[in-house]
Parts: structure tokens; C-alpha cells; sequence
């Protein structure tokens, strides 16, 4: 069935809108990030005269560097730990019988639709007086919290979907459970796998409840957190440009990610919508 | 190759018994159909031999070993999967050499076996592709080449021609005899389809509910059923099921008297005025194709033929009848647990093609009544196995 002239007409003006009302916040911060000393009280949308100053500045700022790294690496650490415990639990919950398994699933969601920032200030006195305060693993710890569920979830509806029959057939042909697990199903799990590593390191990488309150220092502050501290190139100038360049950089991954596995994630995320 | 010897086999579930105090002896290299309508407990079975079931009670030996508590990658058996299980991600070379790679088989050795196997199956143009670029026979040869290819103790098929096509299913069907003859393994093969069970089994081992029925090469299921169950369920049309009044010199069936000496019956039918006559579509003929000679060495049935279908070398009469509310009950219900539809009692008939005989006629059958089988409607047993022991 086709649609008429007009309704695509309509549909196009309203896809317009939609596009511009979403990014044009997004392109203020680019074209803002571009911007230099006074331009940017210049009151127009694009600089006047276009620079890399701020991306320089915030390179050679420690407060982003040591944060950027801060933030991949405990990212990428909680990504790996959270996927790796996720498909063991998801294995358990999706293949092996054992009493109690309903709660295991049920639980997990309790837990993610817990809202993060009721356990910030507990944490905060916890971490403290048991030294976690400011560290790394001060972080990971939370951010599994926040991973797992979302990544158990996911993998449960994507092992169930595999056919028992095929580890049966392995084990028949001489594998043990763990060569069954590894040879077929993780290979077959692997798009789930995926996507669930993407979705763990969004949720970590973009965190800032958890980076403000559990942190003071350098040493484990993450990218979000320190964009609140930023004081760009001199004390006598407002960070904006500054803090608008950070910003683009941080989000350049996210973006390269989402762009790169776009179908993965979509069909990851239905996957776990429907057959979870 | 081994012998597989099931002892006093047992499977419940819960308060549900799927496989109960099975006795079977599969000898080594003999070709064994397990077969059986659906919740008949024949899959479970077979996946207590392979060691995907927990048996219950009783003893499960291979050759002189017990094996009830081996892991299935212990038992060294190969099995051809219903829906083939085949893992999509490796190549049809890779999924055939699969319990090789896991045997720790060295490459060249691999290679070799792999090829040899993928000629003999005619797979070698495909040995690259996947599973899914694969037409469904061509994935049930790459299961059959994956069972083939180790030298296992036994091949164990459940089912592995129900999802091709009728004209693919009898193709196929050849191929694994043909395969099992050449390589001479043990195999147990489980089907619901009584066809296959009687071209490809050495012997069947019939089930019911759990309860083996009757175990025998195929010829003895078919001639001499144990019980009606068996008797329903072995060949295509099925054995004719009719009641019939006892009386001292004859049987009376509603075709008809049938010449019978009611003396030969045993003890325990003693009272009854009904019993059960088994007879097979091709066990009755139209008699005015007969000489008067023959036809008075026999029973002359007559009957209306409601419906007649033409098949070339044959024609198949239905003569539909009415049983007593007791019987009728019985037999339907039987009719249902062999996946039937039909709740109408009838005769089936097939007639030679030289028959004149038309839909509406009233038509003269024969039979030699040495070719009746008798049940007690009561316990369903065959009375004529037991009068006749000299077999």
C-alpha cells in the first residue's frame, strides 16, 4: 500500500522536526566547542571564526585526561567482569534446573529498577570507613550492581533461544558441559554477548550519580563527574567552550559504538523486549 | 560394536511413568526399531541408552558393563537427532568432524575421514557451506555423516526422517539401511511410522504407554500381533477389528457366520458370548473371483461396499458396520490411541484390480478362518497365538 502525496509530506515535515528538536542541542555543544574566547557570547549559533583550541586545552588538562582514563578503564573492567558473570547466571537460569531459579531472575530486576541515588549517600559512608572511598574498584563494585541485571536479562532470552538439543548433541558426540558451553553456545550466543557488552559499558561509561559521590581526587574521578570540576585554560574565562569540547569527546565512543552495531543492539534489545 | 541390554528399565516422572520394567536385548549389530504411537515412552528410551535421561530404576549394560551412571561422552554412541541439531555455526566439514576435533583427532587423520565420509553420503560439493544453506535432506545426511564418522558402539536415530517429505523420507530411508548393512553397527532406530519400523528393523520392539507390547522381527508383529494393540497399530490399512457372538459351531460376526469350534477357545473365555476377530484387508478376497472349489474351503462374509478407492494394483473396499455399544467403544478408543480420527467401525477390504465389484454393491468376501486372529475383548490378548504354540 502506498501513502498519498500528503500524508508523506506530513510524515517528512514531522520527521524533521523531530530531528532537529534532538539534535540541535547536540550541534549547539559541537559548534560551541569550536568556539574561542569571546565568540562564544557572540549570540549566533556557529563560530565566528572556527578553532581546536578547546580540544587542545582539554587534552592537556590532567583533570580530563586522568578522568578519561579513569572512565575507560572502569568501564571496560565492569563491562568485562559483568558479562562474563552475566553468561554464567544466564547459563544457570536458562539450562540447569535448581530450586529457587525464578528468584534469581525476579531478584535481578528488583534490583535494577532500584533507584540508584538512594544508595549513593550509604555508600558514600561505607566506602569510606572501609577504604574504597576514591578508588576504582569503588566504582566497578556499584556499577555492577547496575550491569548484571540488565546483562542476565539479556543473555537468558538469547541462551533460551538456542536449541537444548544442540549441547545435547555435542555432549552425544563426546563434549563435556563446559566444551558444550564454550564450543556451541557461546559461539551462538555471541551477537547477545555483544550487545549485552555494549549495553554494560553504556550504563557504566555514563554514569554520574555513582562518579560525583564516590569520588574526590583524580585517582578514580570518571569523565562525567569531572566535567563539573572543569575550569578550562585560565581561572579568568568561563569553561563553557571547554566543558563543550569534553563533552564532545566523551560522547565520540558512544556514538562510534551505537553506529557501528546499531542492528546488533536493536535486535538485542528486542530480543530481551519480547522474550524476556 | 556392542550389544545393548536393557534390564527392568524404568522412567518416571513425578507420580507419571514414561518407560515401565522395559526388557529388550539388542544383539550386536542388529538393526532395532522402537516404535510406538506418541507418548508411547520410545524417545525416552532411547535417551536413557544415550545417557540424556537419568534412569530410574534398573540396569542398562553395554556388551558386559553397566553404563547407568557413564556421562553421555562416555558411552561413545552417535545419534541422528529429530531436527538433525546440527550447529549452525561451523561448515558441514566442521560439524562432521566435530567428535573428531573433541577426540583430540589429529588434522591429516580428520581430513581424510572426513572426506571419505562426506563421498559416501555425497556431500563433498557442500562441505563448505552451513547448515543453513543446506536443503533438509542434505542436513540429514550431514547428522548421519556426524554419527558416522567415529567408530561408535551404537547409532541411535529418534526420529530422523519426520521432518523430509514423503518421497525424500522413503529415498533416505534406503540410504540408512544401506549405510547400516555396509557398516554392520548396532543401531536403534525410534519411529512412530509403522512402515519404516517393518522395511528397516531386524527386529521392533512395539510400545505402549510405556509397556513394551511385543518384540519380534517384523513379519512376527505383523502375522502373529500378541494383543489388539499391536495388532491395530502393525500395517497400513490396519488388521479389521470385528465382534462377534460365540456360538457352539460358529462365530457370528455382522457379515456374517464364520465355521468355528467353539471347544478350541480357552477356559477363561468360558461365559462370554463375544470375542474380538482380527482379520487383514488382504486376508479377505472377492469370492466370485474363487472357483467352487476353493470357496468351500473357506467362510463367505457378505457385506454393502460404501466407498471404494482405486490404487492401481489394488482397490480398497470400506464396508462400514455396527459393533455392540461395548465393543464399539472399545474399538474406537483404540482407534484413538493409534492417532486415529475415524470413530466409525468398518471393514476395509482390499480387492484385487480384476474385481468388478462397485461402491453400493453387495459383495461376497472370502477368508480361510486358519487366517483369523482371535482377542479376548477382555484382557485384548491374541487367543489364536496360544491354541497354535508350534511357532
Amino acid at each position: 500500500m502506498r501513502t498519498s502525496g500528503r500524508a508523506r509530506i506530513g510524515i517528512g515535515v514531522a520527521a524533521i522536526a523531530i530531528v532537529v528538536w534532538a539534535l540541535a542541542p547536540v550541534m549547539w555543544i559541537v559548534s560551541l566547542s569550536f568556539k574561542q574566547g569571546d565568540d562564544i557570547d557572540n549570540q549566533q549559533f556557529w563560530p565566528t571564526h572556527w578553532s581546536v583550541e578547546n580540544y587542545k586545552t582539554v587534552f592537556q588538562t590532567s583533570l580530563f585526561t586522568s578522568a578519561l582514563r579513569n572512565s575507560l578503564g572502569i568501564s571496560l573492567i565492569t563491562t568485562v567482569i559483568s558479562v562474563v558473570l552475566a553468561m554464567f547466571a544466564a547459563y544457570a537460569v536458562s539450562r540447569l534446573d535448581f530450586p529457587g531459579k525464578r528468584w534469581v531472575l525476579v531478584s535481578a530486576l528488583a534490583v535494577s529498577v532500584f533507584p540508584a541515588i538512594s544508595i549513593a549517600t550509604p555508600l558514600f559512608n561505607l566506602w569510606r570507613s572501609i577504604g574504597l572511598y576514591d578508588t576504582w574498584a569503588g566504582l566497578i563494585i556499584p556499577y555492577l550492581a547496575l550491569t548484571l541485571p540488565l546483562a542476565m536479562w539479556t543473555l537468558t532470552s538469547f541462551f533460551r533461544q538456542i536449541p537444548r538439543d544442540l549441547e545435547l548433541a555435542a555432549q552425544v558426540d563426546g563434549a563435556t558441559t563446559w566444551q558444550a558451553f564454550r564450543r556451541i553456545l557461546v559461539p551462538l550466543a555471541a551477537p547477545g554477548v555483544f550487545t549485552t557488552a555494549i549495553l554494560a559499558f553504556f550504563v557504566a561509561w555514563n554514569d554520574f550519580v555513582f562518579g560525583i559521590t564516590l569520588t574526590s581526587t583524580d585517582r578514580a574521578r570518571p569523565v562525567p563527574a569531572a566535567l563539573a570540576f572543569f575550569s578550562g585554560a585560565s581561572q579568568f574565562q568561563q569553561p563553557t567552550a571547554a566543558i563543550a569540547a569534553a563533552s564532545v569527546v566523551v560522547t565520540i565512543p558512544v556514538v562510534v559504538l551505537v553506529m557501528l552495531f546499531q542492528r546488533r543492539i536493536v535486535a538485542g534489545l528486542t530480543n530481551g523486549a519480547v522474550k524476556g | 560394536m556392542t550389544a545393548i541390554s536393557i534390564k527392568n528399565i524404568t522412567k518416571r516422572y513425578g507420580d507419571f511413568v514414561a518407560v515401565d520394567d522395559v526388557n529388550l536385548e539388542i544383539a550386536d549389530g542388529e538393526f532395532m526399531v522402537l516404535v510406538g504411537p506418541s507418548g508411547s515412552g520410545k524417545s525416552t528410551l532411547l535417551r536413557m541408552i544415550v545417557g540424556l535421561e537419568d534412569i530410574s530404576d534398573g540396569d542398562l549394560y553395554f556388551g558386559d558393563q553397566r553404563v547407568n551412571d557413564r556421562a553421555p561422552r562416555d558411552r561413545d554412541l552417535a545419534m541422528v537427532f529429530q531436527d538433525y541439531a546440527l550447529y549452525p555455526h561451523l561448515t558441514v566439514y566442521e560439524n562432521i568432524a566435530f567428535p573428531l576435533r573433541l577426540h583430540k583427532v589429529a588434522g591429516d587423520e580428520v581430513d581424510r575421514r572426513v572426506r571419505s565420509v562426506a563421498d559416501r553420503l555425497e556431500l563433498a560439493e557442500f562441505l563448505d557451506r552451513k547448515p543453513a544453506n543446506l536443503s533438509g535432506g542434505q542436513r540429514q545426511r550431514v547428522a548421519m555423516g556426524r554419527a558416522v564418522i567415529r567408530d561408535a558402539h551404537a547409532f541411535l536415530f529418534d526420529e530422523p526422517l519426520s521432518n523430509l517429505d514423503a518421497k525424500l523420507r522413503v529415498q533416505v530411508r534406503t540410504q540408512i539401511a544401506r549405510l547400516q548393512n555396509q557398516l554392520g553397527t548396532t543401531t536403534v532406530y525410534v519411529t512412530h511410522d509403522q512402515v519404516e519400523a517393518m522395511t528397516l528393523g531386524d527386529r521392533v520392539a512395539l510400545l505402549r504407554r510405556g509397556v513394551l507390547q511385543q518384540v519380534g522381527t517384523p513379519r512376527d508383529l505383523y502375522k502373529k500381533p500378541s494383543n489388539l494393540f499391536v495388532a491395530g497399530f502393525m500395517g497400513s490399512p490396519p488388521m479389521n477389528l470385528l465382534p462377534a457372538e460365540i456360538h457352539p459351531d460358529h462365530l457370528s460376526s455382522p457379515f456374517g457366520d464364520i465355521p468355528f469350534d467353539a471347544a478350541q477357545l480357552p477356559a477363561s473365555l468360558a461365559g462370554k458370548d463375544v470375542i474380538i476377530v482380527g482379520i487383514r484387508p488382504e486376508e479377505l478376497t472377492d469370492a466370485s473371483l474363487l472357483d467352487t472349489e476353493q470357496r468351500g474351503r473357506g467362510a463367505t462374509l457378505k457385506g454393502r461396499i460404501d466407498v471404494l478407492e482405486w490404487l492401481g494394483n489394488e482397490q480398497l473396499a470400506y464396508l462400514p458396520f455396527k459393533a455392540p455399544d461395548a465393543i464399539h467403544q472399545q474399538l474406537t478408543d483404540l482407534q484413538k490411541e493409534l492417532d486415529s480420527e475415524s470413530d466409525q467401525t468398518q471393514l476395509i477390504v482390499a480387492l484385487p484390480d480384476a474385481s468388478k465389484a462397485r461402491e453400493g454393491d453387495e459383495i461376497e468376501l472370502w477368508l480361510d478362518p486358519d487366517d483369523l486372529h482371535l482377542f479376548d475383548p477382555a484382557t485384548t490378548e491374541n487367543l489364536t497365538l496360544r491354541q497354535k504354540p508350534a511357532s
